[in-house]
């Protein structure tokens, strides 16, 4: 294009710069301008509908935009628009739309959702979202567990009782574990039976007199029996293990490869303790949410 | 006066650009001070629940922006239903009245923790700082074993003083002190007394143990205590479903 056709048709804004640089004065193109009007138009009218201007120590709540929600507890409000309240409305909604499943779970005992395909279909469904953003950062996405810190649920073995109440009684309200450690109050040489002794409960190759020397340390001075029970089965009213199950969920003895190794990580437990806590979910969760979830753990294990 | 002279002038045209474009932040941000509604009343029994950190939960604050946590979790649970099931209640502005700055973020590479407090363990916290694989296996956050050593807090005091400038009711005289136990009650007013703060701190790493190790206070300490904290101060269960709707 050349310059010279344009040059008596567009005015410019009369500036010259470096001699003959000029600046054409071109009118906004319509869309552009019709655009800007339409959105000084839209402000208008937003104004008038939502909440927008501070008036002193409140502000405009906007006209023709209320929401009525009713809350759990049965209360109805009607409120200018505002993003809590489109929450409550969206609560209220999900609410009502599970409604005939939850209160199915709530009527319902565990063995009855159990033994109904479509109540366990759906505490399946929701325990499972439910175990992955509460349970899952310990107990693990499967629920195995993390040896020496987080016990498995998938097993039979239960350190603080499997029975639907009991599981529901350790989410409701947490568990605190602890052993305490023993190296002050025994001898290496003891606390090295004590770990022979223990071994050999769970069917591993030990030396049978060190076992034996073992054996009245557990029962004698190690006073090992006041938790963990004259046949060492442990007592799910204190959550103290089993030790003749083979189950390891804090020594990892199933890990350790050799006779020494697997040693050493008893030895190891015995001289230092172990405190565990499981913290309590039911001020975080309802009782809905943990009756689900109850029901989940109990089916994870290998006996239901 | 005329346009050219504006355009023409470099103070006139400086001044006028800042005086125009400070408009919408002034009509934006200014009325929120002075509306009531912009930050809820958290009172139960006439005691203000929402209260500045202690000592130690303070210098875990510290740390936590220092390795820049914010950068990948934020702390602020927005009022939709999934956020809701997945991270708690939404939170609310008077939960973070005190902090200086805020940690509200708006990336979440991690999940949010505004409501992490008492979800996991202290030994869970722990063992996650210093490997969070060895937890989480599909977790991409980096180690901190670093957070077990010593925790500097000689300086306690001062940064108390600090945030006492900036409006944090901190006491140093008795008045201000007794101001502290009407309006916070008298266990929360104590860890809020700047004469004591270093006393106070290790009084809360010795009864804590946060990271199980009673023979030194650690960053771990501090660390796990103000995470333990985060989104606890308002108990849920003492309001209405419906009653911090009303201040919006």
């Amino acid at each position: 294009m050349s310059s010279e056709k344009n040059k008596p048709t567009v005015q410019t804004t009369g500036h010259a710069w470096d001699g003959d640089l000029q600046e054409y004065n071109n009118p906004l193109p319509n869309w552009w301008l019709w655009t800007f009007y339409a959105s000084a138009i839209f402000a208008l009218v937003y104004w008038v509908l939502y909440p927008a201007w501070p008036v002193g120590d409140s502000y405009t709540k906007g006209v023709m935009n209320n929401i009525t929600y009713t809350t759990s507890d049965g209360k109805t409000t009607t409120t200018h628009w505002n993003t809590r309240a489109l929450y409550l409305k969206e609560m209220q909604e999900a609410r009502e739309s599970q409604k005939q499943y939850l209160e199915d779970i709530n009527a319902s005992t565990f063995e009855q959702i159990a033994s109904s395909e479509e109540k366990s279909a759906f505490a399946y469904s929701s325990a499972k979202v439910l175990f992955a953003d509460n349970c899952a950062a310990c107990h693990q996405t499967g629920g195995d567990g993390v040896i020496g810190y987080y016990p498995n649920l998938l097993d039979d073995a239960w350190l603080w009782g499997g029975s639907y109440s009991k599981i529901q009684e350790s989410i409701n309200n947490g568990r605190n574990g602890s052993m305490p450690g023993f190296k002050a109050s025994l001898t290496t040489k003891q606390v090295s039976d004590v770990a022979d002794y223990v071994l050999s409960l769970s069917g591993n190759n030990v030396d049978a007199s060190a076992a034996k020397r073992g054996k009245k340390v557990f029962a004698g001075q190690g006073g090992c029996v006041a938790c963990h029970g004259a046949d060492a089965k442990g007592q799910t009213f204190m959550g103290s293990a089993n030790l003749t199950d083979k189950i390891w969920t804090i020594a990892d003895v199933d890990g350790a490869d050799t006779a020494e190794a697997k040693k050493a990580a008893v030895v190891d437990l015995v001289n230092n303790g172990k405190t565990r806590q499981m913290p309590a979910w039911k001020e975080r969760l309802s009782a809905t949410e943990i009756k689900i979830l109850t029901f989940y753990v109990k089916q994870l294990s290998a006996s239901k | 006066m005329k346009h050219e002279t504006i355009e023409t002038n470099a103070g006139w045209l400086i001044g006028l650009t800042l005086l125009v474009i400070s408009i919408g932040g002034l009509v934006e941000i200014v009325p929120l001070y002075f509306i009531d509604s912009t930050i809820e009343e958290v009172k139960v029994e006439g005691i203000d629940t929402v209260h500045p950190y202690s000592p130690l939960e303070l210098r875990g604050r510290d740390i936590y922006q220092r390795e820049g946590c914010y950068l990948c979790h934020s702390q602020m649970i927005r009022p939709f239903r999934d956020e809701a099931l997945r991270y708690g209640h939404y939170s609310l502005a008077a939960e973070s009245k005190f902090d200086h700055p805020f940690q509200w973020g708006s990336k979440r590479t991690g999940p949010d923790l505004a409501r992490v407090g008492k979800k996991y363990s202290n030994e869970w916290h722990v063992q996650h700082l210093i490997a969070p694989r060895s937890v989480v296996k599909e977790s991409i956050m980096p180690n901190y074993p670093w957070l077990m050593d010593s925790l500097s807090y000689k300086d306690i005091a001062d940064r108390l003083r600090a945030l006492k400038v900036v409006g944090v009711p901190y006491s140093e005289s008795t008045e201000e002190y007794e101001a502290n136990v009407k309006r916070f009650g008298e266990e929360v007013a104590k860890n809020m007394d700047i004469l004591h703060a270093e006393e106070n701190l290790l009084a809360q790493a010795a009864a804590g143990n946060y990271d199980g190790n009673a023979d030194d206070v650690t960053e771990m300490d501090a660390l796990v205590a103000y995470l333990q904290l985060l989104g606890t101060m308002v108990d849920f269960s003492k309001f209405d479903e419906g009653h911090f709707a009303k201040f919006r």
